[in-house]
């Protein structure tokens, strides 16, 4: 927990640097086709060290196979994948090697113990008898699951299940982790526990990652994608998307409401809209928030002001509304 | 990494009652077997020490012996093998083995020794039989050995087909008949290697039966040998491209 909030700040720095860092993972049009239909259309993106990319979008947008592909469980028709300056398709031993990957369904034996799982997947990986001993002390030690050692996996919980699919994914020391929906089927604290985790491994790797819940993305990651049917509808770093949204629209409440050609005059202001009950939204330049004006006009002349807030745009109105606008281009 | 894939699936047949109940039956049924013939081989001792040049210990005991194990176990295979690709299919982790830098052909060679290694300990198990023999009587070892052999061989080609039968469905019951039926339909072909001519003798050399016949004999003939080399390895072969094309296709 302490450790969550103490990240905070210097994600902020990190995040201006991964523009400069190494590129872990580069995919460059990737294409694949189920039948007639186009399940991943010509999608290409890079990942640097220190990135989250999360990826969005509805279902069967095409987020899974495109991460079965980086995982090079699945062959692309067409396009490269190139995982830590190695080409996955040409070399896949060799590329598989930087590369962790947990599917929706974690990869488990369902009659093996949690040692036994770590260990025979660290093996696989390459690591010695004695190395996949120490990385699986390590990971248990990180995802919590120092206390189920012995236990089956398949009378576990699905909250361990999936932690233990994550432990696997990263315990060879991959520097590119390819998550699919890692808290689903969480409850909230461990979904929150598992963000934490995530956020650590992205640090000084790159994460790709899928889920539903937009506000885990927003917590977890540096840049997000949306896809829809199979293209990349929008790329964009968080940071980014939060400076350029957050101090355009400011939402007020007034008792007494003006008419609004008065509200427009207000400096600064661009347009304003009427929501209705009293309440308006006003767009305004993005350095220049009339916030004193609009006091000051509201008491002098007795609006009845009682809600002033800027209103920040959530990944969810983002989301909704390059789902609907690209819909709407079709 | 082969030898990390195939432990573990040694480990996950005996992890399982699987295992245990095939070997426990296979050794049941033939110990009971190998009991009837040293029975029998002990009442026809009398009339066969008058004979010149009379059939041992081995041809009357080892030999069927061996013939009925070959049965048994064209029959047990399939219930081994068909769980090794067609499990992991329909529950997902065989994505586990395709993400880990390990190639195809390590994939497949892994599982199917480790099939192999446990069909080789059941092999060892019923060897132990007639070999107890030797206590009380003299065995001619080149025959017996020839024998294991072929039985060896034989297992080592009917796993081959199992463990591609298991790529081509997620059932694994649908793999375990279509094994079964392939492997009795190439035991039974040996029947029509009567017809005249060129077929007969074409059924007679895909026939896993008259291939197997040779090694009870005691004849080591490098075809038989080729024989089965080449049905283990086509199979093989045929996995490794089967999973290649999966990974394409869905």
């Amino acid at each position: 927990m302490q450790r969550f909030y103490n990240n905070a700040p210097c994600r902020l720095t990190l995040v201006e640097n991964i523009a400069m860092a190494e590129i872990l993972a580069q995919v460059e049009r990737l294409t694949r086709c189920y039948g007639e239909i186009r399940a991943v259309d010509e999608v290409s993106f890079t990942l640097r060290r220190g990135q989250a990319l999360g990826f969005l979008g509805p279902n069967g947008a095409g987020k899974s196979t495109t991460m079965r592909m980086l995982a090079g469980v699945l062959a692309p028709d067409a396009g490269r994948i190139i995982i830590d300056s190695v080409d996955l398709l040409d070399q896949p031993a060799q590329a598989k090697r930087s590369l962790g990957y947990l599917p929706e369904q974690p990869l488990l034996y369902r009659e093996m113990t949690v040692d036994e799982q770590l260990h025979y997947s660290a093996r696989l990986h390459g690591l010695s008898r004695t190395a996949s001993r120490q990385a699986a002390a390590d990971i248990k030690e990180r995802c919590g699951l120092t206390d189920v050692n012995r236990r089956l996996i398949g009378h576990l919980s699905k909250g361990y299940q999936q932690r233990i699919g994550i432990a696997q994914a990263v315990l060879h020391d991959p520097s590119v982790v390819v998550l699919d929906e890692p808290t689903v089927g969480l409850d909230p604290l461990q979904s929150h526990e598992i963000c934490t985790l995530i956020r650590e491994l992205s640090q000084d790797r790159g994460v790709i990652l899928s889920s539903h819940r937009l506000s885990e993305v927003q917590a977890i990651c540096t840049h997000v994608q949306i896809m829809r049917a199979g293209r990349l509808v929008y790329a964009s770093s968080l940071a980014d998307l939060e400076q350029q949204q957050q101090s355009t629209r400011l939402r007020i409440g007034l008792k007494m409401p003006p008419p609004l050609a008065r509200l427009t005059q207000l400096p600064g202001v661009e347009r304003v809209e009427a929501l209705g009950e009293g309440r308006f939204r006003l767009h305004h330049a993005a350095d220049a928030a009339p916030y004193q004006a609009l006091v000051e006009r509201a008491s002098a002349e007795n609006w009845g002001l009682w809600e002033l807030a800027p209103e920040q745009v959530s990944l969810e109105q983002i989301f909704v509304s390059f789902i609907l606008e690209s819909e709407i281009a079709e | 990494m082969i030898v990390v894939i195939t432990a573990r699936e040694l480990r996950n047949l005996f992890l399982s009652p699987l295992a245990w109940t095939l070997l426990a039956v296979v050794q049941g049924l033939l110990a009971w077997m190998f009991l009837l013939l040293v029975n029998d081989f002990r009442e026809l001792q009398g009339r066969l020490a008058s004979l010149d040049n009379a059939p041992g210990v081995t041809d009357l005991v080892a030999a069927p012996l061996f013939r009925v194990a070959a049965w048994v176990l064209l029959l047990l295979i399939p219930l081994l093998t068909m769980r090794l690709f067609s499990e992991e299919r329909r529950t997902g982790t065989l994505d586990l083995l395709l993400s880990a830098p390990v190639t195809m052909s390590e994939i497949v060679l892994g599982k199917y020794l480790g099939i192999l290694a446990f069909l080789l300990i059941v092999i060892a198990l019923i060897a132990l039989m007639p070999l107890s023999l030797a206590l009380g009587a003299t065995l001619d070892i080149g025959k017996l050995l020839a024998g294991i052999l072929g039985l060896s061989l034989l297992t080592a080609a009917a796993s081959a087909a199992g463990v591609y039968l298991s790529t081509l469905t997620t059932q694994p019951a649908v793999a375990a008949i279509a094994t079964m039926g392939l492997l009795l339909a190439l035991w039974m072909i040996d029947a029509a290697s009567t017809a005249p001519g060129v077929t007969g003798n074409l059924f007679g050399y895909f026939s896993l039966r008259r291939h197997y016949d040779a090694f009870l004999l005691g004849l080591f003939d490098s075809t038989d040998l080729v024989y089965y080399l080449l049905f283990s390895t086509a199979f093989l072969g045929l996995t490794i491209r089967r999973l290649d094309d999966l990974r394409l296709r869905d």
